[in-house]
């Protein structure tokens, strides 16, 4: 009988002993006990192997840098003037979400985001919302099927241009389907694939300037990462909350 | 708002903290967007009270500051999130479980790749997350953790337990797919 009391006491006890944070005394009854029980032995070891792979590899999402610059804003250069407060605040307000961030913001003066409103934040931020938008309707695929010979033509006769739709599934970017979306008054065509739990966009249109072509860069826009390239007629955004280098890596597997 | 040089010395205290801040956000919230929301609204809320700071643990304080904004936001946005109505079950499961032998290997648990991890770790009921997260992501201690949970350090005790008896039960549904 005492022996199985101590059991349960000692295993449930495992997790702190491996945290360091049972006092002296405790700690050697329940190192005791588990040095002649096979099953908390086996527990603690699998106690040990979880706290080691957790610690290593599960994933400690870095502030983004648009974030930290919004919250606490490097003094501005003289030169540029900055956009009003409220315009600045807007970019932090995603369409359909009950962010509280902005009306508290305004009222404690907390300054605000990046430098000028220029054309590209306002395309990046439209982006984004439509990214935002597809996850959060669940209409993030219109044909939901991972296989590209059948993605390819779901888009023929809905959009006149032909966006890549590339298996990539050997880089670790699986297909999982498209739809048609628009932003900033152009439709596009969207590619969707998932990069482990996290999905990335690939918006493709019709560019304003034709003939261009011009490499792949990156931006952020309220914590997600975009990469935009130009390949004559038609123009290309990767956008995800993938860290930049996988982003990098997605746009260079599909430019290849 | 207090005196202007208030706001450079909070910066000194909370911008080391920040990622901190924004990994705890993210695990509560699960999405990038609310979880900058949570951090700007938490970041003002700090402001607000770093007046009435009187030094001692600033990353505590400070994640203090951002889990309670966190759970405030879901309960204003996502209540069904702040409700942890899977805990019995998971015990139960739990024993039965180890009653049938059934359990992952170390080995198995020691290689697990970083989408498994993460994706057990998110499915967690939000206060067993909140415990793991604080404790092996951000080196918390017990005590630490107690005073940013608002709950007893027994508490925090049998969360760890019972969040990391949840991951391992995990892997076999994990497994059995």
């Amino acid at each position: 009988m005492m022996q199985a009391m101590l059991h349960e006491q000692a295993e449930d006890l495992l997790s702190a002993l491996l945290d360091g944070e049972l006092d002296a005394l405790t700690s050697a009854r329940v190192e005791a006990h588990v040095g002649v029980c096979p099953t908390c032995t086996a527990e603690f070891a699998r106690l040990t192997a979880l706290s080691a792979a957790i610690r290593e590899r599960a994933t400690r999402h870095p502030v983004p840098d648009a974030l930290r610059d919004a919250v606490f804003p490097k003094p501005a250069p003289a030169a540029r003037t900055p956009s009003p407060l409220r315009d600045r605040l807007s970019r932090w307000l995603r369409p359909a979400a009950g962010g509280f961030a902005v009306g508290a913001a305004l009222a404690t003066g907390f300054a605000v985001l990046i430098d000028t409103h220029d054309a590209d934040t306002q395309l990046a931020d439209n982006i984004v919302s439509a990214h935002v938008r597809g996850l959060q309707a669940g209409h993030l695929t219109d044909v939901q099927i991972s296989d590209q010979h059948q993605v390819k033509p779901w888009f023929d006769g809905k959009i006149d241009l032909a966006p890549p739709v590339k298996d990539l599934t050997a880089q670790g970017f699986d297909l999982v389907g498209g739809r048609l979306d628009y932003f900033q008054g152009r439709e596009a065509a969207v590619v969707v694939y998932h990069r482990h739990l996290h999905v990335i966009d690939l918006f493709v249109a019709r560019s304003a300037k034709a003939g261009a072509v011009s490499g792949p860069s990156l931006t952020t826009a309220n914590g997600y990462n975009i990469v935009h390239w130009r390949d004559g007629d038609r123009e290309f955004w990767a956008v995800s909350d993938v860290n930049a280098a996988e982003l990098n890596e997605f746009a260079e597997a599909i430019r290849q | 708002m207090g005196p202007p040089n208030d706001n450079a010395r909070f910066a000194e205290l909370a911008l080391p903290h920040l990622d901190a801040a924004y990994n705890l956000a993210r695990w509560l919230t699960r999405d990038p967007a609310d979880a900058a929301d949570v951090v700007q609204e938490a970041m003002t809320r700090a402001l607000r009270f770093f007046g009435s700071f009187r030094g001692g643990n600033g990353k505590s304080w400070l994640l203090t500051i951002v889990r309670n904004t966190a759970f405030d936001w879901m309960k204003a946005n996502r209540p069904a999130d702040t409700v942890s109505h899977s805990d019995d079950r998971f015990g139960t499961e739990i024993e039965n479980m180890q009653a049938d032998g059934d359990s992952p290997e170390a080995a198995l648990i020691r290689a697990a790749d970083k989408q498994t991890l993460d994706t057990l770790m998110a499915a967690l009921p939000p206060e067993f997350r909140e415990c793991l997260v604080l404790r092996e992501l951000e080196d918390l201690s017990y005590k630490e953790i107690a005073a940013v949970t608002g709950v007893p350090v027994g508490t925090v005790m049998s969360r760890l337990s019972r969040a990391r008896r949840m991951m391992q039960r995990g892997w076999i549904l994990e497994d059995a797919r």
